[in-house]
This record gives C-alpha cells, structure tokens and sequence, in this order.
C-alpha cells in the first residue's frame, strides 16, 4: 500500500516525508467512524455492567439512599436457598436440554443431508421454528401440555397424565425441557448441516471400497470432520439455555413454586418487582463468572477432542 | 449427478418428524378459527366454518394494528441502522488492526458477547428512564448498540478478505476515507449486509425481555410484549388466544415461507463465521 502513496499527488511534490504525513492524518476518519459507536456502546453497555457491579456492593433497592455493604450480598447469596435453586434448575435445564439438541440436530441434519426428495422443502420445514418467537412458541405448548395432553389422557383413562406436568413441581422442567429442544434444534440441525455439505463424498468412496459400514463411516469419518461444528453447537446451546426465560415465563411463569425459575427470571423477578436490586446485581455477577466460565471450559475441552480425534 | 435414486426410507422418516415441527402450528391455525365448543368437542378437528370473529375480538382487545405498527417500527429501523453503523464501525476496526488501539477496540466490542443481560438489566432501567428513553426508540437504540458485539465481529471477518488496494486506488484518486467506505466498501458488503439484516431481524422483531423492561407505557408495546400482557385476559378462551397467536405469528411466517433461502443462509452464514 506504500507503493500508491508515493504516487500521491495532493501537495505537489510526492516526497516520502509528506506522504507520511497525509498517512498520519488520514487516521482521524477513522477515529471519527468509531468514536460516536464507542460513547455509546460504553454508556449503554460497559456503564451498566460497572453499576451492577458496582452496585452489587451496596444496600441499593433500585431507588433511593444506599450504603456499602461490602461482601454481605454475596454471602447472602450463597446462604439463599432460592438461589440454589434457580442454579440447580438452570443447570439441570441447559445440560439435558444441549445434549437432547445436539443428539436430535445431528440426526436430522444427517438425514437433510442424505440424498432425499423435497430437500428444500424440509430443510425449511425443520428450519422453521427458529424464526417464531419463543414466547408465542411458549404459550402454544402451553395450553398442549395444559389442555391438550390431560384430555387426551382422560379420555384414554391414563390417570397418570390427567393432570398438567405445568404444574408438577418434580415434572414441570420436563415440558420446558421439550420446548427448548423443539426450538432450539432447528438452528443446530442447519449448522451440523453446513458441517456436513463440507464433507468431500470422495471420503465416503473410499471408506465403502475399504468395506467400512455406516456406523464405522459415521464415528470415524462423518464425526471427527464436523467437530468444529460439534463444539459450536455445544457451546451455544449451553450459553443460550443458561439463559433460559422466555420459555419459563410463557409455560410456568417460573412455578409451581420457584421449581422452575431459572437465574436471568429469578434476578428479573427479585430484582425489579422484590426490592432486592444489589442482591440480585450479586447475583447477576457470579452468573455473569459462571457463563464465561462455562463458556471457557467447554471450548478448551471439545478442542482438545477435536486435535485428538 | 448420474444416480437419481433417492433415499426414500430417509425421505419418509424425515417427513414423518415433520409433524413434530407443524403439529403446534395446525392446533394455533385450527383452534383460531373454531368456537370454544368446537374446540371442548375436539381440538384438533378442522374448524366447521372459517369463522373469523375470534380475529376481529383479538383484534380490537390487544390493539393489535398499533402493536403490529410498533414490531415493524422497530425492528425495520433497528435493521436500517444497524446495517449502516455497525458495518462503518467494523470497517474502521478491520482497516487498524495492526494498530494496538483498534485492536483493543476489537476486543473490547466482541467481549461482550459474553456477557449476559441480566447483569445489565437492573442498572439499564434506571438509566434508560433517567434519560427519558423508555420508549420505542430507547428500545431501537439499544439493539443497535447491543448488536455492536456480535456484528463488529462478523464484519471485521468479511472486510479483512476484501483486499485494500481498490481502496487505495480510490483514495489517490482524490476520494475522502468516508466517500470509499460508502462507495466502494459498503456495496461490497451486501451479502454480509444481508446476513446482519436477517439476524438482527429476527432478534428484534421476536425479543421479548428487553422490550418487557425497556417500554413503559402500553401504546408502545410489541407484539410479543401484547402476547403476554393479555395472557390473563384471554383466560380460557383459547379460540381468542390462539387468533392473537397466529396474528402474531403471521408476518415473520409469510416472509419465511418467500424468503426462506435467504433466512436460512442468512442465519448459517452468521453462525459459520463464528
């Protein structure tokens, strides 16, 4: 790029030291292009995230007069039996949940990608729920496992499944369980399948002239090639279900109980409507810790498979 | 391209998983048309006539139009403005990479992927009602800049492979930093453009918790928003219910069944780049 500038002809004379110069200016547009971008990404997102940390050190109640309390709302925390158990909950929730969608996805992308009939249409038909909205989404299996399912099980005289699983305190994560996945797996199945098409059928030749069956073919082929995909998928369906709300608030609004309310509802919950603004910023920041966490660990680990496998 | 024969055994279990995907939307399409007695007679029968009351009730008690009204508002100007100011943001970045100010830019951006709303959620209400902008343009406002992360991220990606000597060209030629991002980057970037319109699309027109925080006052609540305020006022009249559902449902529906090839390379590009 050098090469152009010493043809520059603004200023005359094309010399080395002017066109440094017009190198060391011509920067500042850039600068412009960020700086108006930079004020307020730090004022509606780095600001907030201070404050809530910040915050998370005081007696605040969203209004009013505060004081530091030092680790106070962090001891709480760890003391709060709710606490406890919006992470058990939570985690429960997006282990099950990530690995039912990465098993479901897999299988239907490897389907999408055999050789079918009405390829488009079914890739968009298995594609579909993750452009509806999970709320609406939510609501509709609401009123599946509410009304739907119990008069289907009356009617067959299964006692069992007479009454909502919404309202069981051991079930109830079940049904939000099958939400997820539902939604979820549509965006995962399309990513496995990016994997896939990826894959020279070359591969699969040789593999079948070397008498490899399917299931050989899949576990020593298919699989190692689509790992980095494996670990995409993994790592975010695990950070999106840690996330969880939207179906809790549509399914059970985070009942019966607190049996399925998860972290970001329990700190919606509590934080706004409880009065317990710094404990639930204490909160949000050990969350915040877990996710990167989480986050962190998954990748080391699955790469360290992919190098291996 | 020889072997035209299809796998049918695979075709007609994926076909069969199917009713999976659709059996939610034929109970929301067929229960929106019936009366409550037909649906306590049987929920999944088709209805007996096209009744369309059940529309015109949920259409007057959610206000729907003005909800419709505040869904494309939006999310058309969050896409607009995203589309232009993040791209610009990203190209600034990609072009000083070698320059450790940006690259800490860079990071600093893409960082906060990472970081989850609720820890933003209590303090930004606060602020955001402080500032006067709890309403549908604080709302626009905020996804801009919350899809800074993940956007810079895509861009910078995509103009990195753009290589700068037609930039140069342009610039000898007497052409402003500006005048070549506008004239010459930007048009370049349409299919990367298209990718971060149908994300950032379907993230705003389909959220729900920062609206549910971020927009006070009822005239200007979206569609999802609508959903579940009425929830209780629906009660169990799930005809009434399910008619606001498919309403809700419908726009996002009809331009995936158009555009879909788009929609779904739009989202597998987004999510390979990363």
């Amino acid at each position: 790029m050098n090469g152009f500038q010493t043809t520059k002809r603004r200023g005359g004379v094309p010399s080395p030291s002017s066109s440094n110069r017009l190198t060391m200016r011509k920067p500042s547009a850039y600068a412009v292009m960020i700086l108006p971008a930079l004020i307020l990404f730090f004022s509606f997102h780095t600001l907030p995230v201070l404050q809530g940390i910040f915050y998370s050190f005081t007696d605040y109640r969203g209004f009013g007069d505060w004081n530091f309390v030092g680790f106070q709302n962090y001891i709480s925390i760890f003391n709060d039996s709710r606490a406890y158990n919006a992470y058990f909950f939570t985690f429960q929730f997006a282990i099950v949940s990530t690995v039912l969608v990465n098993i479901i996805s897999l299988i239907i992308a490897l389907g999408l990608n055999a050789k079918i009939k009405f390829h488009k249409t079914l890739r968009a038909v298995y594609f579909m729920p993750n452009i509806l909205s999970i709320l609406i989404v939510g609501f509709i299996f609401n009123f599946i496992f509410a009304v739907y399912i119990p008069g289907i099980a009356d009617s067959l005289g299964i006692t069992a499944l007479t009454t909502s699983i919404l309202g069981s305190r051991d079930y109830a994560w079940i049904a939000i369980v099958i939400v997820a996945v539902w939604q979820a797996a549509a965006f995962n199945t399309i990513l496995y399948l990016a994997g896939l098409s990826t894959i020279s059928q070359d591969l699969y030749e040789a593999s079948s002239l070397d008498g490899a069956n399917k299931w050989q073919e899949f576990w020593k082929i298919t699989f190692p090639l689509i790992a980095p995909f494996f670990t995409i998928n993994m790592v975010l369906a695990m950070k999106n279900f840690l996330m969880v709300f939207d179906h809790i608030v549509a399914m059970t609004g985070g009942g019966p109980g607190r049996a399925t309310q998860s972290i970001s509802l329990l700190i919606y919950q509590d934080g706004f409507a409880g009065g317990q603004f710094a404990l639930q910023s204490a909160n949000a920041v050990i969350y915040f810790v877990i996710i990167v966490t989480v986050s962190i660990f998954q990748i080391r680990i699955l790469q360290k498979r992919e190098v291996q496998m | 391209m020889e072997s035209k024969r299809y796998n049918w055994p695979v075709t007609i279990l994926l076909i069969f998983g199917t009713i999976f995907i659709l059996f939610p939307l034929y109970i929301t399409v067929v229960n929106a048309f019936k009366t409550p007695q037909e649906t306590a007679q049987s929920i999944l029968a088709l209805p007996s006539s096209f009744n369309i009351d059940n529309f015109l009730r949920a259409i007057e008690m959610t206000n729907f139009f003005n909800a419709l009204g505040n869904s494309l508002y939006v999310t058309l100007l969050t896409v607009v403005l995203t589309v232009l100011s993040n791209s610009l943001v990203a190209y600034a970045i990609a072009r000083n990479m070698h320059k450790k100010t940006y690259r800490v830019l860079f990071y600093y951006f893409v960082s906060a992927m990472f970081v989850p709303f609720p820890i933003i959620m209590l303090p930004i209400v606060n602020q955001m009602s402080a500032i006067g902008l709890m309403n549908l343009n604080g709302l626009v406002l905020l996804y801009i800049v919350y899809g800074l992360a993940f956007n810079v991220f895509l861009y910078t990606g995509y103009i990195k492979t753009i290589p700068k000597e037609l930039e140069e060209a342009a610039i000898v030629d007497g052409c402003s930093r500006w005048g070549v991002f506008w004239r010459i980057i930007f048009p370049i970037l349409a299919p990367i453009n298209a990718t971060v319109a149908i994300l950032t699309a379907l993230w705003a027109w389909n959220d729900f918790l920062l609206p549910l925080v971020i927009l006070g006052d009822r005239a200007d609540h979206t569609l999802p928003l609508v959903q579940y305020v009425f929830q209780s006022q629906f009660g169990t009249n799930y005809n009434l219910a399910f008619s606001s559902y498919l309403m809700a449902l419908l726009p996002m529906l009809l331009l995936y069944i158009f555009l879909q090839r788009w929609i779904i390379s739009g989202v597998t590009q987004g999510a390979i780049k990363s």
